[in-house]
Parts: C-alpha cells; sequence; structure tokens
C-alpha cells in the first residue's frame, strides 16, 4: 500500500501541498477502503461494539486506515545529507487532503451501490452497505460525510507528527489501551467478572465512560513516567551476568509458570478452550520455528507431523479405528500412544527428510508441501480406509487417561495444563538445541550452507535432524489434539493448517522462541487458528485474508518478526548494516524507526 | 538446568491434580435462582433437575446458531443460520422477552471447529439452546458439551445415524442427551435410493463416487451394502476429490465395470463436472445417473446437463404447510429471505432449520415462568418438552420426536429431474417414496 | 537428541542409499504396475493381475484414448501457467507461489464477462467467438495487471533479499488474493454460460486409420490449439525479439546485463506481464472446458504447474510445456494404469498424490527436469 510513497518520498513537506503525492496516495487509500466495504468487513464486524452505541468493529475497520495513511503520507523521510525541518502545519493539510481523496472514494461507492445492481458477481453490493455508509441517514449524508471523515482523521493522523514523543506517545497508549480493553472484552470480564458490570454495555462493548477513564488511566500511565522505570528494570537485567541473571531468569520462569497455572484456575471455559488451542498451535509452531527459524528449511508440509501424530494416538487408543488392523495391535493409553506418536513422527521425518534435504530451497518447499499433501490424501483414501476409515474419521478416541486425572475435550483445563507441561519441555529443549552444537550447525547452514559444508559441518545430518525434532513437537501436538476433539479427520490436516503455522512463526519472530509465544499468542488467540475461533469470533470468515495480508506486510517491513531474534535479524538486514557502517551509523532509514506507526492493528498493545 | 525441569513437572503434576479436583466445580451451571417449583405461575415443564435460567427483565433469552457459515460449506450452512434469524423475527417475545441468537457462530463443518464453537457456547451460561451443527462432525464433538451443560441442540442438517440411532432402539455410538434433530436420518436414503434402483427400475448393476466427504462417503456405502442386499452387482466404488474438475479418469475407472445406475451423492462444483463430462466417456452411454440431497441444489437443477438425472432426499413439497408457531409457510419464508439476502436459499435445509427454531422456541415458552420481572427458564423443561413433541406441524411436515433425538420426518422422496427451466415441476416430480 | 551429530560420516551413507531404495521402490512400483495393467488389459483373469486386484477390469482402447485427450488437454493448461513460473524463475530464481492465482484471476474474469455477455444474449447466439475473443483479451489483460502490480508491490522491493524471503511473501500473496475473492464473490463454485452446441460437440479425427481414430471434442481441441498457438508465439517472442533477447540476457546475469544497457527493472516487469497473460489465458480455457471457477481453483492447478516447470526443467519454455503435457497425461492415466492394476482402491482420489510422486521422482533420478534447466549460475547453487 505504501509504496506509492516511494516514488515521491523525498519531496520536501511542511511547506507548499505536494499534490501529485497527496493525489497518489489518496487513491491507494481510496482503493483500500472500497476494497474493505466491498470484501464485507464493515457490514459483517457491525454488531461487535467496540464503544457502545458509538463506534463498532465495523466503522473501525475502515476508521484506522485514514488516520495510518495521514501520518504516512506526512511523514519525512530524512535522508543522509538533508536536513530534517520542523513538520508543521503544512502536513496536517497534506493528511487531511489526502484523507478526503480516500473518503470520496467511499462516496463514489455509496453512489454506485445505491445506482446500480452489481450483486451478482460482488457479493458485499448490498443494502446492507448502503445503509451502514449512510449511518441510515439517507444518501446525501453519507456522500458528504465518507470524505469529511476521512479528511478528519487523516489530518489527525498528520498531526500525530506536531506533537512531542511523550505527547505521542501518550495518544497512542490512549487508542491502544482502549483497542485493547475492547478486542480483549471476552478474556477480561472472565478474569474479572466484576469489570463486566462496570465497564462494558449488557451484550458487549465498552460503555463511553470506560472508554474515557481507560484513556484517561493509559496517559496518566504514560505521563507518569512508569514507562521509563520499566525499560530501567528491563536493561538492569539485561545487564546482568552469570550467577545472579540465571537466578533472575529462573525467579522468571517461574512466576510466569505459576501465572499460567492459576489463570484458567479463574477463568471460564471460552478463555481456557481459547489457551488450550494457543497451546497445541504454540507446540506446532515451536517445532517448526526448529525447521525453518533455526535451520533455515521452508517446511510447508509440516501439518504432516501433526496428522501422523494425532492418527498414532488414534488408531492405538480409539474403540473404532478401521478393522483391518491384526487382532494382536493393541489398544494402548494415551501415554503409550504418545510414545508410539512421537517414534512414528520421526521415522516420518526421516523419511520425508531424506529425499529433500538436498534439494535448493524452494524446491524443497513445494516436495514439502507435496508430502503434507500425499500424507492427507492416505488418511483420506478408500485405499487405508480399513486402517484409518479414510472420510469417516475416527470418532471414538477417548480422554488421556493419567489414572489420577483425566484430560478430555470438555474439560478445557486440562487440556491446557497438559499442552502447558510439553510446551515446556519443547521450550526447553528449543533453547538447549539452539545453544548446543547442532544448533550452531543449524545457524551456520541457514546463513550459508555451502559456507558451512567447508566448514566440516555434516549439512546432510545436521538437516535431517531439524526435520526429525520438529516432527517429534509436532506429533506432541496431534497426540494431545487427538485426545482433545475425542476424533478424528482428515479435514483437520490440510495445507492451510501449514501455512498458518508458518505465519504465526514468522509474524511472531523466526528463530526466536520468545517470538513464537508472542506469535501463537496474537495471532491464534486474537484472530484464531485454521478451524479454530480467537478471541475476535467476528473475525473467522476474515481471518485467512488478515493472515495473508500480516505474511506480506511483515516480511517487506519487519522480516525478523515482532520479537526479533538478534542473528537472524542482523542477516536479514545485512545491506542495511553495511551501508550504516558506511555512513559511520548515523542514518535513520525507515525499517529502524522505532515509531510504531498509529492505529496499527498488527502490533498488539499487550 | 536438570532442576529446572525437576520443577517444571511438580508444577505440572500439581496443576493436573488442581485441575481434576476442580472439575466439578463448573457442572452446577445456572443453579442459582430460586426454588424451581415455586411461583404461583401456571404450570410449566421442568423438575429444575438441570438448573435454571433467569432472564432478567429487559435482557434478552439467549440461544444460539452454529452452522456452517464460511469454507466451501458455507451454502449448506447459511442458509440454516437465515432460517434461524427468521425464525426468531416471526415468532416474536416469549412473555414479553426478546430472543436474541448472537453472533452467528461458526462450526466450520469440522470437529475441532464445532468443539471450539461449543466450548464457547457452553460458557455463556445465560445460553438455553443451540440450532446447529450443519456437519455431523462437528455435531459429533459439540453435542456432548452442549448436553452435559445441560443445553439442547437441534440440527436442521445432520443426518449422520450414528448422532441419534439406528432406528431399532439402539443409540448409536455418537448418541449424547440433549441432542435433538429435524432432519432424517440417512440410515434409509441410501436403502431407498437401492430400493428404487434395483426395484422400481430393475437394473441390476450400480456403481457409486463419494468425494471424500463423511457424508456422502457414508451415503455411497449405504447404498452400495444395500444394492449388494438386494440382489445387485456393484460394479465399482470410487471416490474423488472435491476440488478436483477433471472428472474423465474417475469415470473412465467406473465405465470399465459398464454398471446400469451411477450413483454420486456428492456436492458442487464436483458435481456440476461429473453430470458434465459423463457423456465424453466412452461406456457410459446406457448408464443412468442418480444424486442426492447435496445436489438438489438450484444452481445444479439449473445446468441442462443435471436433466434427467433422479435425486434422492427429504421431502421438500413444503406446499401449504405451515409451521404452526409462528403460521408461515414456505413461500412466505422463501420470500422474506430472498428481499434480505438477494438470492434463493443454496440448500435445501432451511426449512428444518426454522421448524427446529420455533420447536426450540415453543419448549422454553413452555418451560419458563415469570417471576416478577424476570423469566425463569428451567432446563429440564426444555427437553420435557421436546422429548415429548408429537404432531407438531412445521413447514417440513409433521414432526415427531423419538427417544433417541431424531424429529425430523423419515421420508426419502426420489424425483427426476425433468427439465432445467422449470425446477418447481421438477421438485414435484415424485417417483418414489420410501418410508420404513 | 544431540547425539545424531556424533554419527557423522556412516550416516551420510545411509540417506544415499535410503535415496537409492527409494529410487528403486519407486521405479519397480510403476514397473510392477504397468505389467499388472498389460496383462490386465490382455486377460482380465490372469493369476497376477487377480492377485493384485481381484476386481481387475480391462480398458477399452476408447476409453484410453478418452484419458490420453484429457490428459493432453489438462496438460496444455498446467504448461500455459508453468511457463510463467518458468520464466519468473529464470529471471528472478524465485517460485512465484502466486501465480496460481493470477490463473485463478483470469478465470475469474472470464467468469464476470462472460456471464455478462450471456446476460445480454451474446454468448450463446451469433457473437459466440468476438464474445469469446473479448473475454479472453479482458482475461489476459487482467491477469496480466495483477502479476504486475504484484512485483511491483510484493517482489521488487524484496530483491536482493535472502532467498526465502519472497518465496514466503508469494505465498502471502496467493493467500491474500484468494481470500479477497472468496470475501469479494462468495466462497462458492461460479458458473459460465453453456457452450454452443457446435464447441461442445466430438469431433472424429482418423488420420491414422481406422485403429488410431480417436474423438475428441471441440473445447479440449480449442485448448490444445490456443495452448499451442500460445506456445509458438511466446517461443517468437522469447528467441526472435529484442525484449527476449533482454529477458535471457537478465537471467543469465542481472549485472552484466545493466552494463550492456539493458533495462533491468523493464525487464522483470515484461516478464511478470508475459507470465502473466499466458496464465490468463489459461484461465479462460479452464473456464471454457470446465465451465466453473472457485476461488481456490488457482491453488492446486499452480502447484502442479510448478511442478510440471520442474519436470520440465526450470528456465526451459519448451520443457515447461513438456512437463505440463506429461504432468497433465501422468495424472490422468497413471490412477487407472498403475494404482488400478496394484490394487488401490478408489485411485483417482490419489490423482493429486502421483503429482507430487512425479515431482520427487523426477527430482530424485533426474533433478535436473527432463529436459534440463537453464539457470544463471548463481540459482544453481
Amino acid at each position: 500500500m505504501t509504496t506509492a510513497l516511494g516514488n515521491n518520498a523525498a519531496s520536501a513537506s511542511g511547506s507548499a501541498l505536494d499534490t501529485r503525492k497527496v493525489l497518489n496516495v489518496g487513491a491507494v487509500l481510496a482503493i483500500s477502503l472500497v476494497f474493505i466495504a466491498l470484501a464485507g468487513l464493515p457490514v459483517g464486524l457491525d454488531p461487535r461494539q467496540v464503544v457502545n452505541g458509538i463506534l463498532s468493529l465495523g466503522y473501525l475497520s475502515l476508521l484506522w486506515l485514514p488516520i495510518m495513511f495521514g501520518w504516512t503520507v506526512s511523514k519525512q523521510v530524512v535522508l543522509e545529507g538533508m536536513t530534517a525541518t520542523k513538520q508543521g502545519v503544512g502536513d496536517v493539510i497534506t493528511g487531511a487532503a489526502t484523507g478526503v481523496v480516500g473518503g470520496l472514494g467511499l462516496s463514489v461507492l455509496l453512489l454506485l451501490v445505491n445506482q446500480f445492481d452489481l450483486r451478482d458477481p460482488l457479493v458485499n453490493w448490498s443494502p446492507q452497505l448502503v445503509d451502514f455508509l449512510t449511518f441510515s441517514q439517507g444518501i446525501g449524508l453519507g456522500v458528504i460525510a465518507w470524505p469529511v471523515i476521512c479528511g478528519v482523521l487523516g489530518a489527525f493522523g498528520a498531526s500525530l507528527h506536531l506533537l512531542d514523543a511523550t505527547a505521542r506517545r501518550a495518544v497512542l497508549a490512549a487508542i491502544g489501551a482502549v483497542l485493547f480493553f475492547a478486542i480483549f472484552e471476552t478474556f477480561i470480564t472472565d478474569l474479572f467478572d466484576f469489570l463486566d458490570d462496570l465497564l462494558y454495555g449488557p451484550r458487549g462493548g465498552l460503555e463511553w465512560y470506560a472508554a474515557l477513564v481507560i484513556a484517561g488511566l493509559a496517559v496518566a500511565y504514560t505521563l507518569s513516567g512508569a514507562r521509563e522505570k520499566i525499560a530501567e528494570v528491563k536493561g538492569d537485567y539485561h545487564a546482568l551476568t552469570g550467577e545472579a541473571k540465571t537466578r533472575q531468569t529462573a525467579i522468571l520462569i517461574g512466576l510466569s509458570a505459576v501465572a499460567l497455572i492459576i489463570i484458567p484456575m479463574v477463568t471460564g471455559k471460552i478463555t481456557q478452550e481459547l489457551m488450550a488451542n494457543v497451546g497445541i498451535f504454540l507446540l506446532l509452531a515451536l517445532g517448526l520455528n526448529i525447521v525453518v527459524g533455526l535451520a533455515g528449511i521452508l517446511d510447508l508440509g509440516y501439518v504432516a507431523f501433526f496428522a501422523v501424530g494425532g492418527y498414532t494416538t488414534a488408531v492405538l487408543t480409539a474403540s473404532n479405528r478401521g478393522p483391518d488392523w491384526p487382532e494382536w495391535f493393541p489398544t494402548t493409553p494415551w501415554f503409550v500412544a504418545l510414545i508410539a506418536s512421537v517414534i512414528m513422527a520421526g521415522i516420518a521425518g526421516l523419511i520425508i527428510g531424506a529425499p529433500v534435504i538436498r534439494m535448493r530451497g524452494d524446491y524443497l518447499a513445494i516436495v514439502t508441501l507435496g508430502f503434507g499433501e500425499i500424507i492427507r490424501l492416505l488418511f483420506l483414501s478408500d485405499w487405508l480406509k480399513g486402517y484409518f476409515n479414510g472420510a469417516q474419521g475416527i470418532t471414538q478416541v477417548p480422554p488421556a487417561d493419567f489414572g489420577l486425572f483425566e484430560v478430555a475435550g470438555t474439560n478445557p483445563r486440562s487440556v491446557f495444563y497438559l499442552v502447558m507441561f510439553f510446551a515446556a519441555i519443547s521450550i526447553y529443549a528449543s533453547w538447549r538445541l539452539e545453544r548446543s552444537r547442532l544448533g550452531r550447525a543449524w545457524m551456520a547452514i541457514r546463513e550459508d550452507e555451502s559456507v558451512a559444508e567447508a566448514m566440516g559441518i555434516n549439512t546432510v545430518n545436521a538437516k535431517l535432524m531439524a526435520f526429525v525434532v520438529g516432527a517429534v513437537l509436532a506429533s506432541f501436538s496431534g497426540a494431545i489434539f487427538s485426545a482433545k476433539v475425542g476424533s478424528i479427520f482428515p479435514t483437520s490436516f490440510l495445507i492451510l493448517v501449514s501455512i498458518i503455522i508458518l505465519v504465526v512463526v514468522i509474524v511472531g519472530g523466526m528463530g526466536n522462541i520468545m517470538g513464537v509465544i508472542v506469535g501463537s499468542v496474537v495471532l491464534i488467540g486474537v484472530l484464531g487458528g485454521p478451524k479454530q475461533p480467537g478471541l475476535l469470533q467476528e473475525f473467522s470468515q476474515y481471518k485467512l485474508l488478515i493472515y495473508g495480508a500480516l505474511l506480506i506486510w511483515m516480511m517487506l517491513k519487519r522480516p525478523e518478526g515482532l520479537v526479533p531474534n538478534a542473528r537472524r535479524s542482523r542477516e536479514l538486514h545485512q545491506d542495511e548494516f553495511l551501508q550504516d557502517a558506511w555512513l559511520k551509523g548515523e542514518v535513520d532509514t525507515d525499517e529502524d524507526d522505532d515509531n510504531p506507526a498509529p492505529g496499527g492493528s498488527q502490533v498488539a498493545p499487550a | 538446568m536438570k532442576k529446572l525441569m525437576k520443577l517444571l513437572s511438580v508444577i505440572f503434576a500439581l496443576s493436573l491434580v488442581a485441575a481434576a479436583c476442580s472439575d466439578d466445580a463448573t457442572t452446577d451451571a445456572g443453579s442459582d435462582t430460586t426454588a424451581a417449583d415455586g411461583g404461583g405461575d401456571a404450570g410449566y415443564l421442568g423438575d429444575g433437575s438441570l438448573g435454571e435460567v433467569t432472564v432478567e427483565a429487559g435482557g434478552a433469552i439467549q440461544i444460539r446458531s452454529l452452522n456452517a457459515i464460511t469454507g466451501d460449506v458455507a451454502f449448506l450452512g447459511l442458509p440454516n443460520q437465515r432460517g434461524v434469524e427468521q425464525a426468531i423475527a416471526d415468532y416474536g417475545q416469549i412473555k414479553g422477552f426478546d430472543v436474541d441468537m448472537g453472533v452467528g457462530l461458526d462450526d466450520l463443518c469440522s470437529a475441532d471447529g464445532g468443539q471450539a464453537a461449543a466450548q464457547s457456547i457452553v460458557a455463556d451460561e445465560q445460553v438455553i439452546g443451540v440450532i446447529g451443527t450443519s456437519c455431523s462432525g462437528a455435531a459429533t464433538a459439540a453435542a456432548p458439551l452442549i448436553g452435559n451443560a445441560g443445553m439442547v441442540m437441534i440440527s436442521g442438517s445432520n443426518t449422520s445415524p450414528a448422532l441419534t440411532s439406528d432406528q431399532q432402539g439402539n443409540a448409536g455410538p455418537d448418541y449424547s442427551v440433549g441432542y435433538y434433530r429435524t432432519a432424517h436420518n440417512d440410515l434409509f436414503q441410501g436403502a431407498a435410493m437401492a430400493e428404487y434402483v434395483f426395484n422400481e427400475l430393475g437394473l441390476t448393476t450400480a456403481a457409486a463416487i463419494h468425494d471424500g466427504d463423511p457424508y456422502t462417503d457414508g451415503l455411497a456405502t449405504a447404498f452400495t451394502n444395500a444394492f449388494t442386499e438386494l440382489g445387485g452387482e456393484v460394479t465399482g466404488y470410487s471416490a474423488v476429490a472435491k476440488e478436483d474438475t477433471d472428472m474423465v479418469p474417475v469415470l473412465t475407472e467406473i465405465a470399465a465395470g459398464s454398471p446400469e445406475a451411477l450413483f454420486f451423492p456428492i456436492f458442487q462444483p464436483a458435481g456440476d463436472f461429473i453430470a458434465d463430462q459423463v457423456g465424453s466417456v466412452s461406456g457410459l452411454e446406457n448408464t443412468q445417473l442418480f444424486a442426492a440431497d447435496g445436489l438438489l441444489v438450484d444452481g445444479f437443477l439449473e445446468l441442462p446437463q443435471s436433466e434427467g438425472i433422479s435425486f434422492s432426499g427429504p421431502d421438500t413439497r413444503f406446499g401449504e404447510n405451515k409451521n404452526e408457531s409462528t403460521g408461515v409457510n414456505a413461500n412466505q419464508f422463501l420470500e422474506t429471505y430472498e428481499a434480505a439476502n438477494g438470492e434463493a436459499p443454496s440448500a435445501p435445509f432451511w426449512g428444518h432449520s426454522y421448524d427446529a427454531t420455533a420447536m426450540l422456541l415453543d419448549a422454553i415458552a413452555a418451560a419458563s415462568y415469570t417471576d416478577g420481572d424476570n423469566l425463569v427458564i428451567d432446563r429440564a423443561g426444555v427437553r420435557e418438552y421436546l422429548n415429548g413433541i408429537k404432531g407438531y406441524s412445521g413447514i417440513i411436515g409433521t414432526i415427531n420426536c423419538d427417544d433417541f433425538g431424531d424429529c425430523g420426518s423419515q421420508k426419502i422422496t426420489i424425483i427426476e429431474h425433468l427439465s432445467s427451466s422449470d425446477l418447481d415441476a421438477s421438485k414435484a416430480n415424485v417417483k418414489f417414496e420410501y418410508a420404513p | 537428541m544431540t547425539t545424531a551429530v556424533k554419527a557423522k560420516g556412516s550416516k551420510k551413507t545411509g540417506v544415499d542409499k535410503f535415496l537409492t531404495l527409494l529410487r528403486f521402490l519407486l521405479i519397480g512400483a510403476i514397473a510392477i504396475g504397468l505389467i499388472a495393467f498389460v496383462w490386465q488389459q490382455i486377460d482380465p483373469n490372469n493369476p497376477f493381475a487377480r492377485w493384485r486386484n481381484p476386481d481387475a477390469q480391462p480398458l477399452t482402447a476408447e476409453q484410453i484414448k478418452g484419458l490420453v485427450v484429457t490428459g493432453l488437454s489438462q496438460g496444455a493448461m498446467y504448461g500455459l501457467i508453468a511457463l510463467g513460473y518458468s520464466m519468473v524463475y529464470g529471471v528472478l530464481g524465485f517460485i512465484n507461489f502466486a501465480h496460481g492465482e493470477v490463473f485463478m484471476l483470469g478465470a475469474f474474469t472470464g467468469f464476470v464477462t462472460s456471464n455478462k455477455l450471456a446476460d445480454a444474449g451474446l454468448w450463446e447466439g451469433g457473437a459466440f467467438i468476438p464474445s469469446v475473443i473479448m473475454t479472453a483479451v479482458l482475461a489476459a489483460l487482467i491477469a496480466t495487471g495483477a502479476a504486475v502490480l504484484m512485483e511491483r508491490v510484493a517482489y521488487r522491493p524484496l530483491r536482493g533479499s535472502p532467498r526465502l524471503i519472497p518465496l514466503i511473501t508469494s505465498i502471502g500473496v496467493s493467500f491474500f488474493i484468494q481470500n479477497a475473492v472468496i470475501l469479494l464473490f462468495g466462497p462458492g463454485a461460479k458458473g459460465y454460460p453453456p457452450n454452443p452446441e457446435w464447441l461442445q460437440k466430438k469431433r472424429r479425427f482418423d488420420l491414422l486409420g481406422d485403429a488410431f481414430a480417436f474423438e475428441v471434442e471441440g473445447t479440449k481441441l480449442l485448448v490444445l490449439v490456443v495452448a499451442s498457438f500460445s506456445m509458438a508465439g511466446l517461443w517468437y517472442f522469447v528467441e526472435r525479439t529484442k525484449t527476449g533477447k533482454a529477458m535471457r540476457a537478465v537471467a543469465e546475469d542481472k549485472e552484466i546485463a545493466s552494463l550492456m544497457g539493458i533495462n533491468v527493472n523493464k525487464t522483470i516487469v515484461t516478464t511478470f506481464a508475459v507470465g502473466g497473460a499466458m496464465a490468463g489465458i489459461a484461465g479462460i480455457l479452464w473456464g471454457l472446458l470446465f465451465r466453473s471457477v472457485i476461488a481456490t481453483t488457482g491453488f492446486l492447478p499452480g502447484i502442479k504447474a510448478f511442478t510440471a516447470a520442474v519436470v520440465g526443467g526450470v528456465g526451459n519454455l519448451g520443457g515447461a510445456m513438456a512437463g505440463g503435457v506429461s504432468l497433465g497425461t501422468a495424472e490422468a492415466l497413471a490412477p487407472l494404469m498403475l494404482l488400478e492394476p496394484l490394487g488401490v482402491a478408489g485411485p483417482t482420489q490419489l490423482r493429486d498424490a502421483v503429482a507430487f510422486l512425479l515431482l520427487i521422482l523426477v527430482l530424485l533420478v533426474k533433478p535436473t527436469g527432463l529436459f534440463g534447466e537453464r539457470l544463471s549460475s548463481e540459482d544453481r547453487a
């Protein structure tokens, strides 16, 4: 979207209005707004209130854009050798003009929708859209209102440049806090029951006074300097070395463990279910992180190992597995099935890994994708129906029974604890592996395979090990998944799953455990998994679109992810580092800007 | 680091124990009201055994719709959800209280999707009942959750026999209490088709194709089993992938056995391709085509190549049938539907969902009493009412609930499609009726 | 888990042994399947065929010809899409995963245009040929535009970044376009209006005598003819025009090409545009042949087209077409000629598996594809 900016980025701002730039950016804004409107987001999301009676998620889906564009269009790109001029009223006008151009796009759309019937190909070309865009107040008002609204918002976005850093941070914090409380409504009310009546309307949405209070508190928090203090503490922690740091880390881990154990006890089932789903995908993402993040192998068929784990467990524990298994084939408790799953997934990792590891990275991606499909087709096929029940799936998978207690899908809390146990193992294993000889070999391969080989690393073995370790972690997830759902069908293992896990790893930060955790919580928790709703249930129709957009955006703007791995980001920004060195580190390029975009929905305020 | 591992494992073990112990704390949902049998109100159903729900003055009675509304099965789920919406609107208030469906939930036509959505439903203790799911696979995972929470679930389009019973008094493996459906039990659709093909048409060899969906696979298997039992010969049983477009290979495979009848109970678009390409495969020139309710949709019937195909399915000759609770008949329903959505329903189960919703609302009315300004609904009473439904007249016909939640009419009709330009005539062209 | 590193040296040969075994297994399975098929054709009751597949039934010659024709026409479309993959891979050295979506956009444009034309009474009536040409031109334009826009927005800023970055981006682009189309046009299948009778009709060819006579529907014939002409046109463009020469130069070495005065950016855009146009034409052919399009139409055919490009040898245009045709034919024939004689139930369900196994087999046996790659030295790494 912002590429149109590139052409005339260097134009001077603050003085005359750059008409061409405004028209270009405004046109992109208009197209984006019209696209969102026709994709049905506004109408579909309208029922969900952000601030009760004032702002719905539907309007928000349009309104954040003019702010973003207002901010970007008036942003000065300062290059080496240029002196930064002070940004002024001219910028605000630029922002407003861009917003107006964008808003005109919606006005034109409104007139067209009102006049012509194109509902045949375009499903959202509907009376409901007209109703939404006119605020149910008649065409005239709608046509006039949108340019005005977008203009004001564009000006607001641009005027953020005029504020000093603290004030800007306060404004952003206020917006972020309100959005946070609105989006995490289910979670917050689940956790603190009393807040439900206090902050939220009877059927969802913040009350206006609650929104004001929250915004006020956020501003107060920012201005009080608490943020700086936290940063200081963080700095202290990072400055620690040796024994002291280990102790601090242990305390931190202990505290988070206690929190993770307590939270599900006080929350309701929605949150527990969400957390269990996040956990299942966290396990998968941790595994893929080893394959993609550490070893740099783009495995698009990762879901195959998830499927192998799930099906092995189901076959070994369920009462209605396929009829063709021989008599002696045992029915085992879940724990034994888990071990078998791990072994089977490891074997599958070897079988899939062996033919592909010598291939070029991109061939490998397609071949693994093919393997993923082959495995799913085999489970689905009539050919092996006697073993895996084909399309009918295996439906009688019992809960995981541990004697004292059992883990079943009807009790998501127990699933969550089980998942967390394995996540802890996986995190520990990833952490150890990263620092092991094998881990260093993987990273060497990721950076340059031929150099790694020349350095005496057995790349074939190392890459094969990455496949196996990744497969084993996925099989944990598969085993838990089949006990949780209580049944297993081939449709749970589409290519889509592989891609969503990939997005989680990439958005979080490839090669970084913390990043993977953040990625799973933000994406699976808020938007939802391939077949799992997230906190924003209303988004289920749109989440795949958002996943796609996020993937592109991250790759273009922040390939190292939300929580970058230091070494990895150095690799990705090699050019810039070189350039920086050449310019003696004086450059402030776009990518390294540490001011987050205002109203950016990608960055969770958490 | 070994110490850390130990610590973690101890924490994990403790937490699991804690989870197990505190498990039963969550099951006493909704028992926070006054004594169940109190109130000078007129009699209401229920003994309070599953708890009660109190709707406060100004609040709304909560029910939910759980259907496949995204993805490639949205064609099935969307009309279901819209049927629920319309039923709520037509029904009006219950004892002065509005009914609220909330956001239409998505079962994603899968077990994991159904389970996740069901968890979010049962977390809201105000919810009385759920209309859904669209797909049997989703119901397998969702029904136990909903049933355990004391809620009820009425599906308009699940047909798997495993969810209810074999109609001989034996519960299916996936049956759970609190589950009902207005759709037919698929035990008979395959059998009905086999009966028609073998006995009525006198064809003795047949083949079947499914598309890897549990529904179509089950139906195709039921057909071939029944056909063999009747004495016919099954010359081929094969499958396509849902996203396949080139059907010549699978049709050639079928053609090698030169069957007289080909049953393909699949969905669009794969069904379009089979109907379209069957003419280009040598060896199938004399084969008659048969499909099921998955293709009994206007989008398929409008294709010229679908002429001459026979379809099995629920009896969709709704005629002047009126839902007794709302007084709405099929034509009135369709008028409202098309005005609101700009298209005709894309699957034949909207009436089933409409009637299911009306039944649920009737049950709520029967199992509730006003307590001051509040409305109190007895969960056990809702089930009692649904269990006792006999002779309820709905859009889909007369509805009787059996002991395992099968409420729908078990009559299967087979129609022969005459003309792609006059769909109503084709739908009324019933060649065979089957009711066990 | 860290012990594996110790097992150095011995493991390497282990992998090689395993791969050799895999090659033998795959080729062996193909050989046995073929023998079983031939034997089954001769005598369905022979013990071998009975043992592997008790229901063995021979296919008639007509049926085999039908399979070949359908495989060829499907393959021709794979080939047209594969050209785009191949050219982009040749020039930029990365898989444009979203190329399948360009094809889908072409088919969707065709759906909208053809239906509007049909509403106006122009499609089935006398003006069918101009209508189709207009639809095809529009589809090619939209597809070209989409490909160029894609390059401009998503890939150009990433030129020079690590290899996997643009690949991952293109997965995102593919995902985005697919779901945008679902949201804009709805998730269901969209039908093309019916083709006129004369196009649908079967035609009989007996140029080589009665034994080799075969019947083809007009639409399949159209697909084959249009694909051959497009291929010929593209060949002329790449091999005989100046722009084509520039393209080949850029594929060989971007820096030297730019030193020679070639506008690299412009050449890359041209590459995307030409690939997009081919995909757009394939989209229309798809629409005419199957008369139905859905938002996911581009995904699997796209991946299979890439498979075809690899099978034929990436960067090699003739190879892409040949790869497409071999893949299409293999997909149509293998389930019935290999899997069914081996006793696999529901073999056509495993068609996609066959396509991917073919890819794996080719990469195992001849990693440069059947007709050799044409890549610059850096991309061959």
